[in-house]
């Protein structure tokens, strides 16, 4: 079995991190934002994955798993906000939620 | 006797602290007998001191009071202290204002008694008194300033009294004003004096420039310096008198303050506050001495200003406004006096004109408050029969005025007159002036008389005269100082001893001048017995509005006062407004709010940023790790 190379590991992980952030950052819809937002912490798995991988180290699962449960947490705390938001503001624009501006 | 001396002026001041921190709660009675008793004192000790004088060996008293500060440049150091110096000068000067003072405090005393702010009045009244002391006590010129603004002060005060009129607040805005262009003059004279002498007191700096005059020779610098000095100084002493004595071209402001009421008008702005610049070049005498070119400049401003003003007095038809004008007519005889050299005789004149014209001027005040407030000359007429006592002290006022002979205006006057032809620094042209001047003073003199008393009565209530025994016994003794105030022996040849003159050109003096100076005003009244024959007799049926209409253009411009308001108006106010127009944003203020625009511009740029949208935070945010990554691996 050939090992894949720490650098494709890292440039797929950076990919997906770039692509996460551009889809925080231009979509306006709450809902796509917070998919963004999981597939940034993919891009942080998948690089504590390959790192682990390469060093022969259990630690880079771990911090997956801890990821993994940290996404979940942020994505039943993100969808309850949804819903609060539908409820209210008829609509998930996030730029609705401006009220704090200076 | 020293003590006396010293005390002069805190009889007046305590009275003047009583009333203002008391003075809501004093009756009238009170008021009055703490103003009006604090003056009796000061007349009381004044004639004490009077005597003391006169059997004093050198005929000085003086007292220091207390060290007020040093001063020092390169020429020494001086002490100014408040000490006062009482001689010839000083003690004319004391016995009027304490004298004069004393009689309008008694009349105010009546004459004010029904205003609401009584007290006060009496209070400002009483500074003025204390104000005028210090400035004629003083022996050095820092101490005399200090009473000189003091003066000028009392005179704001009072001429706005009744503030809540608004000509009356202009009228003393613009007093105030004027005024300050001649402190200005004099302060800076001040420091001139200082500059070259590095001395305050009087008396050394008349010493000093007399020493510097004789040692002048071309090759000693600080000299030559110091006599050029002498001419500036005194020119600039002459500023801050032609400001104080309402003198050409600073004589604006006189008219207008007759806007106070009576009492202060007869005290402040015609018997002494007014004779103060007189008073400074009496004192300052040694100066002008040095500088004949100034003293010459005195008399022609003392000669135009007497034309001027009788010239405008001829065409008032306000009771008191005449009487400014005649009061700014008769400094000017003062001032050409002083500037011929006749200092002795400007200082009687300056004496008997306060006794005169305070009683003219306490007589209408009487007459107006007969006739409800009115002053318009037009709504008067017939007030002989109406109101003889009245009458027959206004006629002693005018004759003393006229300078018909054997009252007091007489003597003073044709001693001023005699000394003009011969002088050094006046001669026949002034002369002539003076004799134009005292035709002009028995022409509006009958004209205003013909108009208040003679002819029919205009007046549409009928007059109520006051009848209290203070108020006409304070008008009696002020008349009687006018018939026999020309008998009282002025000698001041101690203290102008160093200005007895021996004219260079001895000019031939014609037999006719003296008749001519007596006969004058008779010509005057002879001429006006004719020439204002329709306001003596025949029912004048003038009203306000067609005295407008039927009179020409000269007249209208002579009432006023020569064209000088619309002058100044045009000269200084006007360009003033436009460039305070042009400049209504302030280019200093700009400059200052250019650290505004700049915050401005700061906060406006960081609220575009506080969008409050997340995803620009985050592209921010972005955005920057990018660079930073970017420059760390670079």
């Amino acid at each position: 079995m050939t090992t894949i190379p720490l650098f494709h590991v890292l440039i797929l992980s950076s990919l997906l991190f770039a692509i996460g952030f551009v889809g925080v950052v231009a979509r306006k819809n709450t809902l796509f934002i917070l998919m963004s937002l999981e597939i940034m912490l993919n891009a942080v798995g998948v690089a504590f994955i390959g790192a682990g991988s390469v060093w022969q180290q259990a630690d880079g699962q771990v911090m997956f798993i801890l990821i993994l449960t940290l996404a979940a947490a942020e994505v039943a705390v993100g969808l309850a906000l949804l819903i609060r938001m539908q409820k209210k503001y008829h609509s998930l624009d996030i730029d609705l939620l401006n009220q704090m501006k200076g | 006797m020293i003590v006396l001396l010293a005390s002069l002026p805190f009889y007046p001041l305590v009275s003047f602290l009583v009333l203002i921190a008391f003075g809501k709660r004093l009756s009238w009675r009170l008021a009055a007998t703490v103003s009006v008793s604090s003056m009796a004192l000061t007349v009381l000790v004044s004639a004490i001191l009077l005597f003391e004088l006169s059997t004093s060996q050198n005929q000085v008293l003086s007292v220091n009071l207390w060290h007020w500060f040093d001063l020092s440049n390169q020429m020494g150091t001086g002490a100014v202290n408040v000490s006062f110096y009482l001689d010839g000068l000083s003690a004319v000067m004391i016995s009027v204002v304490s004298g004069v003072g004393f009689l309008i405090h008694l009349f105010a005393a009546i004459y004010m008694k029904d205003d609401a702010n009584f007290s006060r009045f009496m209070a400002y009244m009483n500074l003025f008194i204390v104000a005028m002391l210090i400035l004629v006590l003083a022996d050095n010129l820092v101490l005399l300033y200090l009473g000189w603004e003091g003066v000028g002060l009392c005179s704001f005060l009072l001429i706005g009294f009744w503030y809540q009129e608004k000509s009356n607040v202009l009228a003393a805005r613009k007093a105030f004003i004027v005024t300050r262009i001649g402190d200005t003059s004099m302060a800076i004279g001040l420091l001139l004096i200082f500059n070259t002498f590095g001395e305050f007191n009087i008396a050394a700096v008349t010493t000093l420039a007399q020493q510097a005059d004789i040692v002048t020779d071309p090759n000693s610098g600080s000299s030559a310096e110091q006599s050029n000095n002498i001419y500036w100084i005194a020119l600039l002493l002459l500023g801050g008198a032609v400001g104080k004595s309402a003198q050409l071209p600073l004589q604006t402001w006189l008219p207008d303050a007759m806007a106070g009421p009576t009492p202060v008008s007869a005290l402040i702005h015609a018997a002494t506050m007014v004779t103060a610049g007189v008073y400074l070049i009496a004192r300052m005498h040694g100066i002008f001495l040095l500088a004949p070119e100034v003293m010459n400049y005195v008399a022609w401003l003392g000669a135009l200003t007497l034309l001027l003003a009788g010239v405008a007095a001829l065409a008032q038809t306000d009771i008191k406004r005449v009487l400014a004008y005649s009061t700014m007519s008769q400094i000017g005889y003062m001032m050409l006096a002083l500037g011929a050299g006749a200092w002795s005789a400007g200082v009687f004149h300056l004496m008997t004109h306060a006794f005169f014209k305070a009683l003219l001027f306490l007589t209408a005040g009487a007459v107006i408050y007969a006739l409800h407030h009115q002053q318009n000359l037009f709504k008067m007429g017939g007030l002989l029969k109406q109101l003889p006592f009245e009458t027959s002290l206004f006629v002693v006022g005018l004759i003393c005025l006229m300078a018909l002979p054997g009252t007091s205006g007489f003597f003073s006057k044709e001693a001023i007159i005699a000394q003009l032809w011969s002088s050094n620094t006046a001669g026949p042209m002034l002369w002539w002036c003076a004799i134009i001047g005292a035709l002009l003073t028995s022409i509006y003199s009958c004209r205003l008389f013909f108009l208040a008393f003679l002819g029919t009565a205009r007046c549409s209530e009928k007059p109520q005269a006051e009848k209290s025994i203070l108020l006409r016994s304070a008008l009696i003794i002020l008349a009687l100082l006018s018939l026999f105030g020309g008998l009282i022996p002025l000698d001041l040849t101690l203290v102008f001893s160093a200005a007895i003159q021996t004219p260079l050109v001895q000019l031939i003096e014609p037999t006719w001048l003296h008749s001519v100076a007596i006969i004058t005003p008779f010509i005057g009244i002879l001429f006006s017995w004719f020439y204002f024959k329709n306001y003596r007799r025949s029912p004048l049926k003038v009203t306000e509005h067609n005295i407008e209409a039927s009179e020409g253009k000269f007249v209208l411009f002579c009432r006023q006062g020569l064209g000088f308001d619309a002058f100044y108006n045009m000269l200084l106010v006007k360009p003033y407004q436009w460039l305070a127009q042009v400049n209504k944003r302030d280019v200093f203020d700009q400059i200052i709010m250019l650290n505004v625009w700049y915050v401005g511009l700061w906060h406006d740029s960081l609220i575009l940023v506080q969008n409050g949208s997340l995803r620009w935070y985050l592209a921010a945010f972005g955005l920057a790790i990018i660079l930073l990554l970017g420059v760390s691996f670079l």
